[in-house]
Order: structure tokens, then sequence, then C-alpha cells
């Protein structure tokens, strides 16, 4: 519930403007602000809560009722640099207070040691900028611990053997399994195979406020009625307005960030709901829009001064992006799962994380998820086999048989960090305010396709073993639509070939910070939130050092 | 799981639900329901907004062949072609053209393949296939797991032709949740066999309902 916020002037010169209220600018304000500092969060979409979200599949999934409007905001498509990028829906992200975190599947891995030091363990890739991160998993160990104990993340720690070491077990216990769960369980225990209950951002317990999961079966896409699924707007949003000194600010497109005579960020300009202009004054600026609309921002910031774009003279801002690799294997039993009840995931597995490439002929790895995402309608349209009529009473007849009996293993892996992979702007298509629109320019490194199929077989193996009577798939082929938006602002030691430092702040703005998908170095193996949370909470800490040490005001 | 149930089960879901929190999403949750069960108790259906009524029929008898009526109901009892009416007027109102230039484009192709056909509604079902045969589309190029809709879980938007916009809105029509006007008393759901609860407890299917609960592997097995 919303709770009385301050108000602040835009002439009142704030501690810290923090633009975007997702994942990581959620975490942020909370921290930021718990540590006595003046903050206002400028979000482009509309506060909604709890009483707005419902299961109408047709607001959500054809209305963008929680995501970026392809009308409002057009994109376009191109493979290569020297193509021209076509219009086309090119990339989806949560648009409301909450961010994309409002209408995630709420899968949360941490990461492995091995995201942060791949380059070192196996060398470069030819094609591609994959380096080490400047931290190491022990550096985010701590942060991964504060989100499941402050975020609220159910899981069963040891049960994989593939864990990386943590300080504390989950604070509740992994959700109910479903028969997706069991199935996946059984057949890959024959196999040899390691799965373990699915760490998700999903209340097991009640817990702080906040109801358990209710099992609607509405949740990936969709906001939590219940306040279960922990998006920021269930959780550290919540705690940034109880602390009276952050303001939420919906309904506010940021598209520059001002700088002063100096070069220091001075402020960030946003259109409010009537597309009057403001600048809301600030002694620093955090930039957590995600890895497609922190790049933009700092390239329509272009000025005289910073004509390239702002914080990039390095040449990289929305380069190296990364979208994870994978897609999904589909089975069906003979008897009903009914696995539309609950959320997605109930078990995973990683023995699969890190292959080893001189024996697989490739660089990456990944987990499998069992899982079933999908409401009536979409079903209908995406989850029946190949060749099945397309209407009529045989059509009738799949749909009423297979909606029960069908599951999926989703392969989640790495994608490579190749430079070409970007988002820029679009030098001819606008936005609905005038504003250049995103261009997505995006080929899958041809190990990622690679990865994708040799992750399918195994899935196919897992199918075999636990007796589907049907399994189908496709072959992984080259993406054009975005979901996971990573790399496009990496972090580095090298202004060269990085944008910001591993305290976030950028290499060239002193007072400027970006926090968010697009400060991650590596993929990951496809679950990338929790490793943005635990950035955000690292980042929160390092700022208010630097504020602290009087580092960051001129 | 029956209204009271619910109730119960709601409340002790939530212990530690806030009471403002609890104010707030109830109402919704309850107000969903009972909208519903009256809208299945209406005797007398809504009115046409966007469709005459002839054109309706014709609507009708093609959502009729998309998802028919055999043992169970098919999209003539699940009301679809109202869903479709109001949703022309709202969220559709960007495929008006597309029903405005398809209806007579069926017309045509009535005409077409039976020269002494008036309209579509008047042929037998054999015959409505027919016609629509005439519609369906080569087969797609390569489909890949990049492009087969898993990861964009949206209706495809490039249904330029008729049939296929029909067809689209006819399935969503019969899937939707019944709250929000389609898929009249449930029909759709329960020909796919799901529940019209709000809330569910485990266990959910056949394969998890004898789960033990989770065991670690054992040593011993794990050194062979």
């Amino acid at each position: 519930m919303r709770v009385d916020q301050p108000r602040y002037k835009t002439s009142d010169e704030v501690d810290f403007v923090i633009v975007g209220s997702g994942a990581a600018g959620g975490i942020l304000a909370k921290e930021l602000s718990t540590n006595g500092f003046r903050v206002v969060v400028l979000e482009q979409g509309p506060y909604l809560t709890e009483a707005d979200f419902n299961h109408n599949e047709i607001e959500i999934l054809t209305q963008d009722k929680l995501t970026n409007h392809p009308k409002l905001q057009p994109n376009t498509f191109r493979k290569t640099p020297d193509e021209k990028a076509k219009p086309q829906r090119a990339l989806v992200y949560g648009r409301c207070v909450g961010g994309t975190s409002v209408h995630f599947t709420a899968n949360f891995w941490r990461f492995h040691e091995i995201d942060f030091i791949e380059r070192s363990k196996v060398g470069p890739v030819a094609g591609t900028g994959l380096m080490d991160w400047p931290i190491t998993y022990a550096d985010l160990e701590p942060y991964y611990t504060k989100v499941e104990w402050e975020i609220g993340v159910s899981g069963l720690a040891g049960a994989s053997p593939f864990d990386p070491p943590r300080s504390k077990p989950y604070p509740m216990p992994p959700l109910p399994v479903k028969s997706s769960g069991v199935i996946f369980e059984r057949a890959a225990r024959k196999l040899g195979w390691h799965p373990f209950p699915a760490p998700m951002a999903i209340l097991s317990q009640a817990r702080a406020g906040r109801s358990a999961c209710i099992n609607c079966g509405f949740c990936l896409s969709f906001g939590c009625e219940v306040g279960a699924k922990s998006s920021s707007l269930a959780t550290a949003i919540r705690m940034a307005e109880k602390t009276g000194r952050c303001e939420i600010r919906p309904n506010s497109y940021v598209h520059r960030i001002e700088t002063d005579a100096n070069g220091r960020a001075a402020g960030a300009v946003y259109f409010d709901e009537k597309r009057n202009t403001h600048l809301q004054k600030a002694k620093a600026v955090v930039v957590c829009a995600n890895g497609a609309e922190t790049p933009r921002l700092l390239l329509l910031s272009a000025n005289k001064q910073f004509p390239n774009g702002l914080a990039n003279s390095s040449g990289i801002v929305g380069k190296y992006l990364m979208l994870n690799s994978g897609g999904v294997v589909t089975g069906q039993f003979e008897h009903p799962l009914n696995d539309y009840k609950g959320f997605a995931v109930s078990r995973v597995l990683h023995d699969f994380y890190e292959l080893d490439p001189q024996k697989v002929g490739f660089y990456g790895g990944g987990g499998l998820d069992a899982r079933f995402d999908f409401t009536p309608i979409n079903f209908a349209f995406g989850g029946l086999p190949p060749g099945t009529p397309r209407w009529g009473k045989d059509f009738k007849a799949a749909l009423a048989y297979d909606f029960n009996r069908t599951m999926e293993i989703f392969c989640h892996g790495t994608s490579l960090p190749v430079e070409n992979n970007s988002f820029s702007l679009d030098p001819d298509l606008k936005d609905a305010w005038g504003l250049p629109a995103l261009r997505l320019t995006y080929k899958d490194h041809p190990d990622d396709l690679k990865l994708g199929n040799w992750m399918f077989a195994r899935a196919h193996e897992l199918f075999e073993a636990a007796g589907a009577q049907k399994k189908w798939s496709f072959p992984a082929g080259e993406q054009q639509f975005a979901v996971h938006l990573l790399g496009s602002c990496r972090m580095g030691n090298d202004p060269k070939t990085s944008v910001i430092n591993a305290d976030h702040r950028t290499h060239d703005v002193k007072n400027l910070f970006l926090c968010d998908g697009s400060s991650l170095v590596t993929s990951g193996r496809g679950q990338p939130t929790m490793t943005i949370e635990a950035l955000a909470f690292r980042a929160a800490d390092r700022i208010t050092a630097l504020a602290k040490r009087g580092e960051i005001s001129a | 799981m029956n209204e009271l149930n619910r109730r119960n089960f709601l409340l002790r879901a939530g212990t530690g639900f806030s009471a403002a929190c609890f104010a707030a999403n109830w109402p919704a949750l309850l107000s969903a329901a009972t909208h519903a069960h009256s809208a299945a108790k209406a005797a007398t259906p809504p009115k046409f907004e966007f469709f005459t009524p002839d054109e309706a029929a014709e609507i009708e008898a093609i959502t009729a062949r998309i998802i028919p009526t055999d043992g169970s109901p098919g999209a003539r009892e699940a009301g679809v072609v109202y869903f479709i009416d109001r949703g022309l007027t709202t969220f559709g109102a960007d495929d008006q053209k597309t029903y405005r230039g398809g209806l007579p484009e069926l017309q045509a192709r009535v005409s077409e393949v039976f020269p002494d056909a008036t309209k579509f509604s008047a042929l037998t079902p054999d015959q409505q296939d027919e016609v629509l045969h005439t519609f369906d589309e080569p087969a797609k190029p390569s489909q890949t797991a990049a492009n087969s809709g898993q990861r964009a879980i949206r209706p495809r938007p490039g249904a330029q032709n008729f049939f296929e916009t029909l067809r689209q809105h006819t399935i969503a029509g019969f899937l939707i949740d019944p709250d929000y006007g389609g898929n009249h008393d449930g029909a759709g759901w329960k020909v796919i066999g799901r529940e019209r609860e709000h809330m569910f407890q485990a266990p959910f299917g056949y394969y998890d309902k004898d789960y033990p609960g989770w065991q670690p592997i054992a040593k011993e097995a794990e050194k062979k």
C-alpha cells in the first residue's frame, strides 16, 4: 500500500535522483533512503498496486498493461550494423512501478564463481569481448544473502552440489513441488543428474506483511494480486517509502541527464504525464532504467561536451549486449499434471552449468528447469505439438487433451559478449514523444546456438527417461526479440573496455552511477535478476561510502 | 473449493497479511467471482455494438467451425461472438478494418465455392469447412526455438488475414478468464479441464500426489 511520501520540488537539489524503479532501482531507493539520503525515483510507467492486478490475458498480453507499448515506443531490428534496421517489436520490459520484477517468472539462482572469472578460465573466445568481472563471487555473496532475506526467496540450501558457497540458508522453505517438478526430478536422477528445488523469489510462507503464494496460476507476465511475488513493488519500494525520505514519482519519462559546465551530472530531465518537461536537480544521478533504456538515455544525453553520449568515451555504451541463449523442449504425459496451478518452476538442475569447451567444442553452460508457464490462451497459440490442426474438431480435441498433460523444460544458457550486438538510437524512427526509438542489432554468436542445441538434446534425454508420450523442440535460431537485457554498459577496471567501475560509477562522470542488467560483464546462465539485485545492494553500499567520504559532491 | 473455503484459505495463507492489503485485495477477488456468477445467470444476451445481427450470425457460424460444438461446448456456447463484438469496440479496435473487409471477402468465397449459396451460415458444416480451407496459409518458413513463440508469449500481431484474425479472437474469447467478457459460464475452461478457482493447494496433479518430500541423493548411490 502506498504510504505518505515526501514531495520534493524539482528545484530542490536532492541527494540522489534514481531513474527507474525496477529490480535495481527499487533496491537502491530503499538502501539510499534508509542510509539517510533524500531520494527521488523517476519511473516512466504508472504506479499500479495489487488491487490493479488481474488475470486478464488480453490486457496483459496484447495491450501491454504492465509493459512497454509498441505503439508509443516502437523499435527497429537488424542483424548486423551494415543492414538498415526495420521497424519491429524488439524487446519487452516492465513499465510500471517495480519494473520487470512485477511480471517476471521469479527464478532466483545465484551466479556461480565461474561467471565472474570465465575469461581467465577458458581464455579468449574469437569474435567476442569476453572478460572477467572486476569483482568476484565472494564480493557479491553477502549481497545475495541480503536479497534472499530482505526481498524474500524460497529455496533449499545445500540441495544442489553445484551451488557456490553461501553464508546463510534460505529464509524459507521451497514452494511445493508441481507434477512437472516430480517428473523432472525422477527422470534426472535416473540419468545420474542432480535436480533440486527451484530457488524462487516467491513467498512459500507469509512474511513481512505479505501473503504466501496462493498458486493462482497467473504468474509469468502478470502482477501478483497478493504480493507473494517478491517484486520491487511488493518489497523494496515500500520499504523506501517508509523511510519518509523517498519520493516515487510515476509517469515520469526521463530523456536526458543534464550536465553542468564542469561535466558533472546536474539532474534528470523528464516528461510528466502531460508531456511537460521538468528538470529534477540532484547531487548525483543513478540510472537503473534497464539494459536497453539505460544506454539509450546516455546516448540521448549527448551534448557539446559529450558528443558521443554521456559516459561514452569508450564508445561502447549500448554494446556487448547479451540476451541469454536457450529455449524450450516440450513434453506430453499420460496423466494430468494440472501444471496450470501454481507458479512456473519447481525444479532446476545445474549439472551443465560449466561445460568444458575442449570436450563439447563450444564455449558456454547452462541450467535446465521444469516448468509450465502458459496461460490458457497462449497455450492454444504456442503449446500444442507441431502439426496440430489450427482450427476445427481436431484442434479442439488436442487443446482438451494436452492442456493438463503438457510440461516444458526450459534450457537456459550463456550468451557471449559481441561488440556489434547492441542497443542504439534509430536514425529515423521516433517514439510518441518525438525521441529516437531503440534499435536492436543482434546476431547470436555461433557458440550460443551450439549450446542451445546441446542443451535441447539433454532435455530430450530427460523426457525420454521420464517416459513422455511425445516430446518436441525446434532448433536454436537467431534471436530477434530481447527479454534479458544484459551487458550494454558493462563494469570493468579499464575505461577503454567498460562504462562503469566496480563502484558502478561511470568512468567519465564522477556523480553518475549505473546499475541494472547493463552492468553485467557476462550473461550468467539465464537468470539475471538475482544478480542484478545483489549488485544493487552492493552498489548502494559503495555509493553510500563515497558520499560519506565527500567524494560525490563537487 | 467453495466461496467460504476460499475465504478461509486466503486468511490462512495470509496470516501475516496486513489489514490494509487485505481490504484492498479481497473486494477485487470477491467482485470478480460475483461478476462471473451473475454473467452466467444473465437470461438475455447483450446487444451487438459493432456487428449487425446478420454479420453476427456469419461470424458466429465461423467461430463454431473453429471450435465446434461436439460432445462438449464450443465457441457458440462460450458466447465468443459477443466477446469479439465487444472487443472490436475496445481492445481490438485496430482490427475493425480487417472485419469490414473480411465479411465481403467471405461472401465472395462462398459464392465462388458454392455459386447457389446466399450466405455462409446457411451452408452445411462440411461446406463451411470447405470455404474456410480456402483461407489456409502455406506452411510457415523454418521454425526455431527463438521464434516459436515461447519467449514472445503473445498472439502474433501479423494476423493480417481475416480468417487468422478471427481464429485468434475466437481462441481468446473461448479461453479467457470468464471474468473478462468471454468464455461464458467457463465453457472453454471446462473443455480444457481448467478449474475456475482463484487459488489452489498442492498436490496439483497425478505425478505429485504421492511425492514423499525432498530426499537428498544417497552418498553411496552417488559413488557408483
